[in-house]
């Protein structure tokens, strides 16, 4: 069983909010759209996206980390948002595990962002239904685009390659492995949601040096330190001195 | 979480046609066994039908002001599997049919004898109309809460006191109304009704002081640390991703301050338990002022109630939404 | 039913920022429905940023001009009153005022333009017209790094270099935030840490880029060079320099005459050998020879340099190696005494030093890549030391930037470092001589009326004798640019032009053409007096300055206070060219040059501000614009680009590719009709990519140079030295100190001029930093640039405001608490110059002593398309309130800059901050009059559901 899924490496993100844009761009003139924008040139402007950047300061200065934090919709495996839906509009699907909206059934009652712990789906406020990532489940696998193509938005956009797009199913996908190999994580694990989106931690390189290490016996100091003989024709005690 | 007034006047108002009509149900059952005098149909049990029916139309009206499209809410009954808003959506008609059919075999004094207990107690229609009744008043109070107490992430809710206080409170407010009704329709009741809703709302009262006490003392399941999966005891959030508000710092958040939540708790603690208790007391001599009183300050009360229900409960997905945590 | 919609792709280039990355457009129904990067471009490679995604916002923001405006008679200017009028009717208005002044005194026209990609062609216009008041933005964005890297290595970042983080193992940056480079070096950035590298990141605050730095090195602003030069001392110190890079490829052996009394004090020792008049180092230059302790002329066969030590030659003159003078310099600047200035752990700055020299050193580069140097000799392999540095604003936008940067990249030249794997790459057109060839004129008489400028607005002198001043050592350019005031000023100084020209000083202008910059606003200093300036009036009630032009796509600030308006387009509706006389861009293997081409129709009577200099160029018949008859010559902007030439049959244009009449040359050939066909077909770019032998060491390699010679990109195949030593600078210090045959300082900027043109590089607090009391203005206050807006242009753009609808400081939380200031209360922020009330917030991500906002989010009420209770009028605030455009200094006043190149000095202000009183508005302070919406623009929705094409069903 297929089970599609965003890995988000946070020790790339820079937090550039290209996702965002994309994201949005795409969508809110796809299946999906309009997404709307309130107030776009007023007070307080407010519009839905599917996906967000945030900012956190992790430890105090000078020890401080600044964390870019990309969410969206975590495609549950077990997701909650889908069984309390009373339409069955929210639905989650059995070939490849995406969570999506049927806005042509949705009432708009929102009870399924009650049901969600992460806060991922947003309700569109002109519209009245209930909104979310879909994957881009409209290019995914829309056979007039290329391979390179049908990948998410965000995925594509992305340009330190931050989001990675696969099945967490199949063990010999890039997300696996990168899961497995650079310690991917679920968010809020204590709900037992079993998010499908991963989060790859930030790793950090240091350099070791030992301190026999720093000088070389071709340090060019030896060259450099060595200053120049005085000619031979110069006065010298030697000359001067008879006993 | 907001407290949205659709929700809060929809739990509100059908918790009292579901408590009216159990009162009503329950005197006929005590009548049926000769402890309470046998009352009018119409006068009583017609007109009180139609008044449950009112509030729980009046609950239904509300709930539409909840939905961004209204007009396909008859989807909202296809996942009875699995939702208990589903559910709900199915159990309130069905109570409201049962209760208008209840009231109308009343009216039309419709009363075919379909069974004889032993003691030659007649079980006709409306007995058995009425059994249906109070069964499907319980599912829907079970409905209703359970649309709450199911999620476990809103932890003030996940408890089955979330339950117990919608058939309490509603129970209660049901029979303090049913007292002010029978004050008026069939005063020989009164009495009955009020005391029944004293002894309501003092249950009531334990098990929402409980839900309280509980809710005081929980700890967040969910901390900033497992929203983002860093370790470190000291994060903050400097961006939230925008900055004009979304929904999730609209819907989820009360938007008040701690002052004024307080201040509601104890509002809406005198207001549903003691003040009615009083009123009440005063109104077991069936003075129609007091238990008309009751119900009214106790409604209102309930209205506190239901948005300190909503405001208290803290949703998770506010650890992303610093500005509203 | 409806018919299917139309969907078409079509592609061009980006220009949501300076970047420039490959985009494909996809249009439904002639509408915009998508943005996405271009796969098979070889800057971006199919990535796009917040800011390109949210190109459909900009296309039909509410903020569009789309009409020529002429302000109302009796409106102030200001107040943003206006009225519609046609294009004859503002060209015939331009071309009889302009043809005016041309015919009596040239400069008396400045034409100004900011973030505009088309340098080439306005600086062509403005050199056509005669005037020598030409810049663009660098002056006040980053020329101390163009300028500080180009006199000492012949290249710089950005476009012209770049960190090769494909083979580095540490990469260290410092001063930059966001953006430049944008994509490329995101792109690069992830690769890098991928493959294990580590990074360093030295800035005040921890944002964007510094945030995936596997450590943040926080230093105080306006001290990175006491910081380089103690990495110099530690690398020197350890013997951790690359001394055979050095040797063969830096001037660091060459003989410099030590003897004070000497007229030739502080110049390199040459041989007899007369100097040709040219623009490029010749090897005259001496060095000491270790092998026959004698001086020899510099790589001659067998020779090997002291680098230490100090010499007489034969007639008695004292030399010692300018790697000695470095070091005798460097003697004093030890982590100790850094530590003291940057607050950083003198045991941090040791502890780095020693990563740069030991992964230098230790963990060396070979590729197996032949090459030939410039001596002859026969390289089997191309070596690198994999140490990469980027750095931008943070360093450059400080008075003592220049020298800082001059540090810097004497860092990186010790380390052995570049146009090497791993280190930092050059990008064609660099490297280039040091000085670059380009003059200007030197003389006030190369303005004539009638009469194209005698040289070019903006060059690179080499010494005294190429400033551009008159016989009393005044400036000739209005801005002071090339004066004694800023010698190296190599690209103006636009951000003292509104106040010379208000002034009068040097003298009174008549029209002053800002294209794409928003003067008025945030691109700035002191924006509450200029703004006054603007609007100044004479006596007789004449405005100050008579005449303003504004050419803007957008309802800026600036549009407010012009004269007359002229829309331009977007991007997606306009021809443009990324030249390889401007700045391409070009990847480390090789020249690539670039186009856009319209996808849509431009808005309303939008015009894209190349064809009105086009058509501007034809009518005031500017000798490049129209035939020996005086009929015009081209038909417009494409058709100029294609059949321009720089001289008539050079070969050379604005493109380098599909050249010759088949599209069949590269760089030289004659025009193709067919070009702009090519480009299109091409993804908008053309990538040339040299032979491996060709992509390193082209300094000094024999095979690139001479390429690039021949393809006419150098006009000199001469080795170009590292210059670790500046003997340019030497000789403006040895004018200022009386010696030398060239033109002398006036008397009051002698001691400015000796100060600071040392030809090595020291470490001295900022012009600001000395004129303050830091007692009463203890904290440092910066900007950063979003990595999702680019200058003042995104707040127009309905999806990215949403992102940065208001800006606020960010203060240390300690800072904060002792200041009594809580997260999120409103505060004033003070410096000697003026004062803005804003929101506060805590932070740990900046350093105790900074205080920062980002950039050009605040807007004036009602401008760029917003309403007037937005809140980026409200809550959003300009720091450039804070910032002065002058100190006190010289004789009077002077620019707030870089003494040398004239760098505006945005980051040497100093402030303090305190709570805003209880019952202050909460409302950011100042606040300026609502500007309401100019004719043509369109109304603006309240509630926007964009669908690509839904217009249309």
């Amino acid at each position: 069983m297929t089970q599609l899924a965003l890995v988000i490496d946070l020790n790339v993100c820079v937090g550039c909010q290209a996702c965002v844009t994309n994201c949005k761009e795409w969508n809110t003139s796809g299946d999906a759209g309009p997404m709307v924008d309130q107030n776009p040139y007023g007070k307080d402007p407010t519009g839905t996206f599917f996906n967000r950047v945030q900012t956190f300061e992790v430890g105090e200065f000078p020890n401080t980390e600044t964390v870019h934090f990309p969410k969206s919709c975590l495609h549950c495996e077990d997701p909650p948002c889908v069984p309390v839906c009373p339409t069955g509009a929210s639905y989650k699907r059995k070939e490849d595990g995406i969570v999506l909206v049927d806005y042509d059934k949705c009432i708009g009652c929102k009870y399924c962002s009650w049901a969600c712990p992460y806060g991922v789906r947003e309700f569109d406020e002109t519209q009245k239904v209930m909104k979310k990532c879909t994957l881009c489940v409209d290019r995914i696998y829309d056979p007039k685009m290329t391979a390179e193509e049908r990948r998410p938005a965000c995925v594509r956009a992305c340009p330190t390659s931050a989001r990675l797009f696969g099945d967490i199913h199949d063990p010999e996908s890039e997300v696996s492995h990168a899961i497995r190999e650079a310690g991917g994580y679920q968010l809020m694990p204590e709900w037992g949601t079993s998010p499908a989106n991963h989060y790859l931690p930030r790793r950090k390189t240091k350099l070791r040096i030992r301190e026999d290490e720093l000088e070389r016996a071709d340090n060019p100091l030896k060259i450099d330190g060595q200053l120049p003989k005085p000619g031979m024709a110069e006065p010298s005690l030697d000359d001067v001195t008879s006993w | 979480m907001r407290p949205a007034f659709s929700v809060i006047f929809l739990t509100t108002l059908i918790g009292v046609g579901q408590g009216l009509f159990l009162a009503l149900f329950t005197a006929q059952s005590y009548a049926l066994f000769d402890l309470l005098p046998k009352q009018d149909d119409l006068n009583f049990y017609a007109h009180g039908s139609a008044l449950a029916l009112l509030f729980l139309c009046g609950g239904l009206v509300a709930s539409f002001f909840h939905l961004g499209r209204p007009e396909r809410a008859w989807r909202s009954a296809t996942q009875w599997r699995t939702s208990w808003l589903s559910r709900e959506v199915i159990v309130l008609p069905a109570f409201m049919g049962t209760v208008f059919l209840y009231g109308l075999a009343h009216l039309l004094d419709w009363k075919p004898v379909l069974a004889t207990l032993p003691g030659g107690i007649a079980i006709d229609a409306t007995v058995v109309l009425g059994g249906l009744g109070t069964l499907l008043a319980f599912a829907l109070y079970l409905s209703t809460g359970m649309i709450y107490a199911c999620l476990r992430f809103l932890r003030e809710w996940h408890t089955p006191l979330t339950v117990i206080n919608y058939v309490l409170l509603g129970g209660a407010s049901g029979f303090t109304l049913a007292a002010g009704f029978a004050a008026l329709a069939a005063p020989d009741l009164a009495r009955f009704f009020a005391g029944w809703a004293l002894i309501i709302l003092l249950v009531g009262l334990v098990s929402r002081v409980a839900s309280l006490l509980r809710n005081r003392r929980l700890k967040p399941k969910s901390t900033l640390q497992s929203a983002i999966g860093i370790k470190h005891p000291r994060i903050v959030q400097t961006t939230q991703g925008f900055m004009g508000g979304s929904f999730n710092t609209r819907e989820f958040f009360h938007g008040r301050s701690r002052g004024l939540l307080r201040s509601i708790k104890w509002l809406f603690l005198a207001g549903v338990f003691v003040l009615p208790a009083l009123l009440l007391t005063a109104g077991l001599s069936g003075a129609a002022g007091f238990l008309a009183a009751a119900f009214v300050v106790q409604y209102l009360g309930l209205i506190a109630e239901r948005w300190f229900f909503f405001a208290e409960a803290s949703h998770p997905q506010n650890l992303y939404y610093q500005s509203v945590a | 039913m409806t018919a299917a919609p139309v969907e078409e792709i079509k592609k061009t280039t980006c220009y949501m920022c300076a970047c420039r990355c490959g985009i494909r457009v996809h249009l439904r129904d002639g509408e915009v429905r998508y943005i996405d990067g271009n796969p098979d471009h070889p800057l971006n490679k199919g990535v796009i940023c917040a800011k390109g995604s949210s190109g459909i916002m900009k296309q039909y923001s509410p903020a569009r001009l789309t009409k020529p405006l002429r302000r109302k008679a009796g409106a102030e200017r200001g107040a943003g009153e206006f009225e519609a009028i046609s294009w004859e009717e503002a060209f015939s208005l331009l071309s009889e005022r302009l043809g005016k002044i041309r015919s009596t005194d040239p400069k008396k026209f400045a034409l100004f333009t900011g973030r505009d990609q088309m340098q080439a062609l306005t600086g062509l216009f403005a050199r056509q017209f005669g005037t020598p008041n030409y810049a663009a933005h660098g002056g006040f964005c980053s020329v101390n790094m163009a300028a500080g890297m180009i006199y000492t290595i012949g290249g710089s970042f950005w476009e012209f270099g770049g960190p090769d983080l494909d083979r580095a193992k540490l990469f260290v940056m410092i001063g930059t935030a966001e953006d430049h480079h944008s994509n490329p070096l995101k792109i690069a950035l992830s690769k890098f840490k991928r493959d294990g590298g580590r990074f360093i990141s030295i800035n005040p605050v921890r944002t964007g880029y510094s945030a995936i730095a596997d450590e943040w090195v926080p230093i105080r602003p306006g001290t990175d060079g006491a910081l380089m030069l103690a990495f110099i001392h530690e690398i020197i110190a350890k013997g951790l320099y690359d001394r055979d890079f050095l040797v063969r490829y830096s001037n660091a052996g060459q003989l410099v005459n030590v003897d004070e009394a000497s007229d030739e004090f502080g110049m390199f020792l040459r041989t007899e050998v007369p100097e040709e008049e040219a623009c490029y180092d010749p090897q005259d230059k001496l060095w000491w020879d270790r092998n026959s302790n004698r001086p020899v002329i510099t790589h001659t066969a067998g020779a090997d340099p002291f680098l230490r030590g100090e010499f007489k030659m034969k007639d008695g003159t004292s030399v010692k190696p300018a790697f000695q003078l470095l070091q005798e310099r460097v003697k004093d600047y030890t982590p100790e005494w850094a530590a003291g200035i940057t607050g950083i752990p003198a045991e941090t700055i040791r502890r780095i030093a020693y990563e740069m020299g030991v992964t230098a050193r230790d963990q060396k580069i070979e590729l197996p890549i032949a090459w030939t140097d410039s001596w002859g000799v026969e390289h089997d392999t191309v070596t690198g030391n994999p140490v990469a540095f980027h750095a931008m604003r943070g360093l450059a936008a400080h008075s003592n930037g220049f020298q800082t940067i001059r540090a810097l990249a004497i860092l990186m030249s010790l380390l052995g470092t570049i146009d090497r794997p791993g280190g930092f790459r050059h990008k064609a057109p660099f490297p280039r001589p040091i000085p670059p060839c380009a003059r200007t004129p030197n003389d006030p008489r190369a303005v004539q009326p009638n009469r194209p400028l005698d040289g070019m607005a903006l060059g690179w002198p080499a010494d005294p004798d190429d400033l551009f001043v008159d016989a009393e050592g005044k400036p000739v350019r209005l801005d002071k640019a090339f004066s004694w005031e800023y010698p190296l000023s190599v690209h103006g100084l636009m951000h003292n032009a509104i106040t010379n020209a208000w002034r009068g000083d040097p003298y009174k202008i008549d029209t002053l053409m800002i294209f794409m910059a928003n003067m008025a606003w945030n691109s700035t200093m002191n924006a509450v007096e200029v703004r006054k300036m603007l609007n100044d009036k004479e006596e007789d009630g004449s405005y100050k300055i008579p005449f303003i032009v504004v050419a803007d796509a957008f309802q800026s600030e600036t549009t407010a206070f012009a004269d007359l308006v002229l829309p331009d387009t977007t991007y997606l509706e306009r021809h443009d060219v990324m030249s390889m006389l401007d700045r391409p861009i070009s990847e480390f293997d090789g020249p690539v040059d670039s186009v856009r081409v319209p996808v849509l129709p431009p808005t309303g009577e939008c015009k894209p501000f190349q064809e009105v200099l086009i058509e501007l160029g034809s009518r005031l018949k500017l000798p490049a614009f129209v035939t020996k008859d005086g009929a015009r010559k081209y038909r417009d902007y494409p058709d100029f680009i294609v059949n321009y030439e720089t001289e008539p049959g050079s070969g050379i244009g604005f493109l380098a590719g599909w050249r010759g009449k088949g599209g069949e040359k590269f760089m030289r050939g004659e025009p193709n009709p067919n070009q702009w066909e090519m480009y299109a077909k091409n993804d908008c770019v053309y990538h040339h990519e040299l032979p491996r032998s060709y992509q390193y060491m082209r300094n000094w390699n024999q095979g690139y140079l001479e390429w690039s010679q021949r393809n006419r990109i150098t006009r000199y195949a001469e080795p170009i030295l590292i210059h670790i030593y500046s003997e340019v600078l030497q000789k403006f210090r040895a004018a200022a100190q009386g010696k030398g045959l060239t033109r002398k300082p006036p008397e009051h900027l002698r001691k400015r001029i000796e100060t600071w043109f040392d030809p090595l590089p020291f470490f001295a607090d900022t012009l600001e930093g000395e004129a303050t009391d830091k007692h009463k203005y203890p904290l440092a206050a910066i900007t950063q640039r979003p990595m999702a807006m680019y200058h003042s242009w995104d707040s127009q753009n309905a999806w990215l405001r949403q992102i940065h609808a208001h800006n606020v400081l960010y203060v240390n939380t300690q800072t904060a608490r002792v200041a009594g200031i809580a997260d999120n209360d409103w505060i004033w922020v003070e410096s000697q110059w003026g004062k803005v009330r804003c929101m506060a917030k805590h932070s740990e991500a900046v350093e105790p002593g900074t205080v920062w906002t980002w950039n050009a989010i605040g807007k004036a009420a009602g401008a760029w398309g917003l309403t007037p209770d937005a809140n980026e009028s409200q809550q959003g605030f300009l720091l450039n309130h804070l910032i002065s455009e002058e100190l006190p200094g010289g004789a009077g006043r002077v620019s707030n800059s870089d003494p040398i190149t004239g760098q505006a000095a945005w980051y040497d202000v100093r402030v303090r901050i305190y709570k805003a009183a209880d019952g202050e508005p909460e409302q950011t302070s100042p606040q300026f009059a609502t500007l309401k919406p100019y004719p043509g623009q369109v109304e603006r929705k309240s509630v926007w559901n964009f669908f690509a094409g839904a217009n249309k069903k």
